[in-house]
């Protein structure tokens, strides 16, 4: 029972391993900087880890990451339905087909609708 | 490699139910504005069509997808209670579209798909097959809720929806799983056969997944103690899209709860039985107590919809198949007669975005005697009077409930529905007994919400004189399979 978790507890100490230990050597052989105010700071790249919250931007950010995930999904779906394609035959690939044409009812209805202009 | 059967005949009114809403979308991108009305004729074209195959398949008693989508007569009969709700609605919303300027082709569009998935709910053998179902349903009812984009209070009703009803979706996968991990199946129909699982070490995690998918099932429904959202959300949406909503997913949700706890939990039901015993009893006393103080009608309607979810509880109280049966029905004639009340509202409202106070109602049985009639055949229905539908559709769950000894709760109801009668006939003196100087402003009458008030009419007449020669009650609840 107990030995079917093996991998995730190997997974575990591999994990564990490898982030402790990279940050153990940075800890150990790199450079000691302290001086700079930025140090300190979650992100040193120049990102303000404090801010207003009531930042705007555009909305058609969302719209795109929206349309996004439904194409993404259909990706999803395509990588198993490949692994076992000469298996499903031409089932598989009608069923696909389906699948597919219902996606792309919803790709030309954002197509036609403007969704995807950015002006 | 062994594919699973589908069978395609089986599953017809599913395919056109789907084709036809994936042909609005299409004809929403290709029409100009001024031409896509069409949509809606589209709409209810469609929707007979799917109602004729559901005809065609009355007898057939299948699983098919490996056993997860059964089609019984259960489903047929459920199929096409959603259908002829569902066609009332475009019908009563083609008026509606056209004052408000909508988006006529998202509207039907979604409606359609909304409709899609109450039919997965109504066949689903599997809880997994119930879930994607009721996901389908609820995603396009947040969307339409929000439907008139422009005013804040539908948005308001679209956003508390979303978030309430994602909030209870999430209940539903946890108990799905909780009930995954204690009976090692999905399957409704392997839950039933007591062979499949030992109970006397899962017998705690299924009841605990049995509660978890309660409460999910409970918030679609609209019972206490999962009701808040009911008024907001039924007051903010737009009036046609309430009809719809205060009728189809509730019964949805009763053809789920039959399958999940009656046929899948049959066997528990003495255990199960006082829970839903107090939940009905209170969602009675609440939907009927707190809407004797509204002064909205659609505030009003909206707890009304909570105390006959109250009403449809007692059946599963009682946990027969006989209870089922009738609660079946009852959805049948509230659907008619709710979407009924629903029409008048959308005449009576007509243009101006109104307030929908019971006092616009003032004057209404004087000036119109149609719709004053029609209203006060509806509302009486509501109560439960006779010989409307209402009373036949109580009549049949309460003798249902009666024979299995729930003479306590059935005392309770029909209190119950004393107390709603003070509710429903002030609508009723408002229309007919108040004098007015000002005479009602005329109203409109259009078409197509004309020929679905007579249908509605005729409905709750029918129903109520005749209910045993249009509604078959010996329904088995699941099929007998291959």
């Amino acid at each position: 029972m107990l030995e079917t978790y093996l991998p995730i507890f190997l997974l575990l100490c591999v994990s564990t391993a490898a982030g402790g230990g990279l940050y153990l050597l940075s800890k150990f052989l790199g450079r000691k900087t302290t001086d700079s105010q930025y140090m300190d700071t979650p992100y040193e790249c120049g990102i303000e880890p404090v801010g207003t919250t009531k930042e705007r931007f555009p909305i058609k950010f969302y719209l795109i990451a929206i349309l996004f995930i439904v194409f993404d999904i259909e990706v999803v779906f395509m990588y198993p339905w490949a692994v076992v394609y000469r298996k499903l035959a031409l089932f598989g690939f009608i069923e696909m087909l389906v699948f597919i044409g219902i996606l792309v009812v919803g790709y030309i209805y954002i197509l036609k609708r403007g969704a995807l202009k950015w002006d | 490699m062994e594919f699973p059967q589908i069978d395609y005949v089986a599953i017809l009114p599913e395919i056109i139910i789907c084709g036809l809403a994936l042909l609005i979308m299409l004809f929403a991108a290709f029409l100009p504005r001024d031409r896509r009305w069409i949509t809606g004729h589209i709409a209810w074209f469609g929707i007979i069509v799917a109602s004729f195959a559901v005809w065609m398949n009355w007898g057939t008693d299948t699983r098919t997808f490996a056993g997860m989508y059964s089609i019984d007569l259960f489903s047929s009969v459920l199929k096409l209670i959603f259908l002829l709700g569902s066609l009332l609605v475009v019908f009563m919303s083609e008026n509606y579209i056209r004052l408000h300027k909508l988006e006529a082709g998202e509207y039907y569009a979604l409606i359609i798909f909304s409709l899609f998935g109450m039919m997965m709910m109504a066949s689903a053998a599997d809880l997994v097959v119930f879930f994607v179902g009721l996901e389908i349903m609820s995603v396009a009812l947040y969307v339409l809720a929000g439907f008139r984009r422009s005013d804040p209070k539908s948005n308001e009703s679209s956003l508390k929806y979303f978030l309430l009803g994602a909030f209870a979706t999430g209940f539903i996968v946890l108990g799905i799983a909780f009930v995954f991990g204690a009976v090692g199946t999905t399957s409704i129909a392997q839950m039933f056969d007591p062979q499949q699982y030992t109970l006397a070490n899962s017998f705690f995690y299924l009841m605990v997944g049995g509660g978890l998918l309660l409460i999910g099932l409970a918030f679609k429904l609209a019972s206490f103690p999962f009701h808040m959202w009911v008024p907001d959300v039924y007051e903010g949406a737009p009036t046609a899209v309430t009809a719809f909503m205060s009728s189809g997913p509730k019964a949805a949700a009763i053809a789920v709860l039959a399958r999940v706890f009656v046929v899948a939990f049959g066997q528990h039901i003495t255990q199960l039985s006082p829970m839903f015993w107090s939940l009905s009893v209170l969602t009675m006393f609440t939907g009927n107590l707190i809407a004797i103080s509204q002064t909205n009608i659609k505030r009003m309607l909206a707890y009304s919809s909570i105390a006959h979810a109250g009403y449809m509880l007692i059946a599963f109280a009682t946990g027969t198949a006989e209870a089922v049966n009738s609660v079946v029905f009852y959805l049948l004639t509230y659907t008619v007669m709710n979407l009924g009340a629903f029409m008048v509202l959308l005449v009576v409202e007509g243009k101006e975005d109104g307030d929908n106070e019971i006092t616009s109602f003032t004057g209404l049985g004087r000036r119109h005697p149609f719709l004053g009639a029609a209203m006060t055949l509806f509302l009486i229905s509501l109560a439960g009077i006779p010989p409307t539908a209402g009373f036949a559709g109580k009549f049949f769950l309460f003798k249902a409930a009666v024979a299995k000894g729930q003479i306590p709760l059935v005392v309770i109801a029909v209190i119950n529905s004393l107390i709603s009668v003070y509710y429903y006939l002030r609508v009723v003196v408002v229309m007919f007994m108040i004098d007015t100087q000002t005479e009602f402003r005329p109203v409109s009458y259009p078409a197509f919400l004309y020929v679905a008030l007579v249908v509605a009419v005729l409905g709750t007449i029918v129903l109520g004189v005749f209910p045993t020669s249009f509604f078959p009650f010996d329904i088995p609840l699941l099929a007998s399979g291959r």
